[in-house]
């Protein structure tokens, strides 16, 4: 463990890491250079390593990522920053059609990193989708979504070192927070959830941007004799559907929280995975906790209006508990 | 690298063009007989195209390709009995089964694959001439797209990123003047796809299609221009599609006569056949011979696709979990 530093400084350090120690490890994206990116995610790195691997790019979401397609099926290891998922849209064949299936259609590995920031925060409806579900959805695609520093700068060493595209989504309001990280070598494998409060009465699943607000609820549920435990997915595919599986049937209740729109969510599918795997261990209805069918206002009290919140948790969990208990 | 116009060269050229218009007339029937899940995009008309291209590369060399693709995977040296059983999609196949008509590939060869979306397969040329580029493997990355690609966005993208990093990239617009049934000069803002590459401050040429040496030369240039430094090139290559854009297209969009004249007037096979007799480079009895290696490549291919096994279930799912897929 080195000392704290925050989520965006994990994720350079990880960068930093891996293309000193490997020539292939590459960046593409806009305002690299100078700026470091629009979440300083890669600051200094220009200096360091040059114009050619810190890569300036116009803003051709196509052809970036293409770019890092084809030179990854080429030997190299690209990262291509789109700074906001958003941008993305502007490549979806590159990385749905492509990148994802090339695998599977040719037999090459394309091992491609796409960074971007996701999540809500400020600036309104175009600036800040969540679509990590979109992705989860496409077969060939990982998902990454770190919530701390320390699984930023693990996670994304092992998405360096795999041989697959990974989408590696990291939560706008998390860049200031602070934390540990590991060393050179120490790697947090995909698929690998984690439990960042132990509970026995209702297994509350996040990820992301919503693990701090779970662990808020869950300090508050505490408060009042309710003991929840508190699951941070870190990836979304693969799913550690076998720590989600083995808490509730512990627990016998489940709320999922999710900071995307309900409908069609990270978060019907771990409910679906729920029932179908835990019927019968269940004490209450899988509930879930997640953003109105909204797109993302402007102004901080309509935003506030439409997130899962703490009390709206809470509530959840409430209400699965006392479901069948009249 | 680029062949010299020996007399041999050019009668293996020919031979190569026979080979796949043979195996496009083969494949286009073997799909009206229902052999062929999903149908066929033929070549037949713009052999020259691939043979000249191909015939200009290294063997290190990247070539991607788009929905239209078996004179490429042909021209490039792909096995015509792996081609057709991936047609077929069996087991023995190029992709096995999993890839189809659409997804080609032979990374042994530097193919890195046909694309089933419009100005992709650009892209990943594109990408993959940057790998080249930092990795300093000389090699040259080709990427073949349609018509229709000059007008999608993303095309343009491409070009000028190719530009900025100055990438050894030749991309190549087999130009067949219909994209499905959309007349090119209908759609074309500003009338000539080259003066839009032109714009990206290229060497663009419009070249003949149909003619091999024209073809070959073009690429050949514009290869040397890529390995010398000096980034990449634009070719349009005016050609034609003989048969519909798709197994069963009808053909309505354009006239029977229209067609005639590109088949009687400007066949790539037929003028490199009688310029090569002329010369005395090839008899009638050699030519004879030519085609009766085609046609007994092609037929074999057929027996070979027939007669390979399905692929099992058991491979259908493909679960593209932690490791990738499993191939």
């Amino acid at each position: 463990m080195s000392d704290e530093v925050t989520y965006s400084a994990a994720f350079r350090e990880a960068v930093r890491d891996e293309m000193a120690k490997d020539d292939t490890v590459f960046v593409i994206g806009t305002d690299l250079y100078h700026r470091g990116g629009h979440f300083a995610q890669v600051l200094g790195l220009g200096e360091e390593f040059g114009r050619d691997r810190i890569r300036d790019a116009p803003i051709s979401e196509a052809a970036m990522v293409a770019a890092g397609v084809g030179a990854a099926m080429n030997g190299m290891r690209p990262i291509v920053d789109l700074n906001f998922i958003d941008f993305a849209f502007g490549a979806m064949d590159e990385i749905v059609n492509q990148a994802a299936k090339i695998r599977f259609m040719l037999g090459r590995p394309v091992p491609l990193v796409i960074r971007a920031s996701s999540g809500i925060a400020l600036g309104g409806a175009q600036h800040n989708n969540s679509p990590e579900s979109w992705f989860a959805n496409v077969p060939g695609l990982r998902v990454a979504v770190p919530a701390t520093p320390y699984d930023v700068k693990g996670l994304m060493k092992t998405a360096l070192r795999g041989e697959d595209p990974t989408i590696f989504l990291m939560h706008k309001k998390l860049s200031a927070l602070r934390g540990p990280v590991g060393g050179l070598d120490d790697l947090v494998p995909f698929g690998s959830a984690v439990i960042r409060r132990p509970g026995d009465d209702c297994t509350l699943v996040c990820s992301g941007g919503t693990v701090a607000k779970t662990l808020e609820a869950a300090e508050s549920l505490a408060a009042s004799g309710v003991s929840a435990e508190v699951i941070d997915l870190r990836t979304l595919y693969p799913l550690d559907t076998e720590a989600i599986t083995t808490s509730v049937r512990r627990t016998g209740r489940a709320v999922v929280v999710d900071e995307a729109p309900g409908f069609s969510s990270i978060a019907a599918e771990i409910a679906a995975t729920i029932q179908e795997q835990c019927f019968e261990y269940l004490d209450g209805p899988v509930l879930r906790a997640t953003s109105t069918h909204s797109s993302i206002p402007y102004s901080p009290p309509l935003i506030d209006a439409i997130l899962p919140t703490v009390t709206g948790i809470v509530e959840r969990v409430r209400q699965t508990s006392e479901a069948f208990s009249a | 690298m680029h062949d010299q116009e020996t007399p041999e060269a050019l009668v293996e050229w020919l031979a190569a063009m026979l080979l796949i218009r043979e195996f496009e007339e083969q494949a286009e029937r073997a799909s009206l007989r229902g052999k062929v899940p999903g149908g066929v995009h033929p070549a037949i008309g713009q052999e020259a195209v691939a043979v000249g291209a191909m015939r200009a590369l290294g063997p290190d060399d990247i070539v991607t390709g788009g929905h239209r693709p078996h004179h490429h995977a042909l021209a490039r040296g792909v096995d015509p009995a792996r081609l057709m059983a991936e047609l077929f999609g069996r087991e023995t196949g190029l992709g096995h089964g999993i890839a189809g008509s659409m997804h080609l590939s032979d990374f042994s060869r530097g193919y890195y694959g046909s694309n089933g979306i419009v100005g992709a397969s650009l892209g990943l040329a594109m990408g993959a001439a940057l790998g080249a580029s930092m990795r300093g493997t000389g090699q040259v990355a080709v990427g073949f797209v349609g018509d229709g690609a000059a007008n999608t966005g993303r095309t343009w993208e491409f070009v000028n990123m190719a530009v900025i990093w100055n990438l050894p990239l030749i991309a190549i617009c087999e130009n067949n003047l219909y994209a499905v049934e959309t007349f090119i000069d209908n759609v074309m803002g500003g009338k000539s796809m080259v003066r839009r590459a032109e714009g990206f401050g290229i060497p663009a040429f419009e070249v003949d299609g149909q003619d091999i040496h024209e073809v070959n030369r073009a690429v050949a240039t514009a290869r040397e221009r890529a390995l010398a430094g000096d980034g990449p090139t634009f070719l349009e290559m005016r050609t034609y599609r003989y048969h519909g854009h798709e197994t069963g297209d009808k053909g309505v969009y354009r006239t029977a006569d229209e067609v005639d004249r590109w088949r009687t007037e400007r066949d790539p096979i037929a003028r490199l056949a009688s310029s090569l007799q002329a010369s005395g480079d090839l008899s009638e009895q050699g030519l004879t011979e030519l085609q009766e290696q085609a046609v007994a490549r092609v037929a074999d291919a057929l027996a070979f696709a027939d007669e390979s096994p399905w692929p099992s279930a058991s491979t259908a799912p493909h679960p593209t979990d932690r490791e990738g897929s499993a191939r």
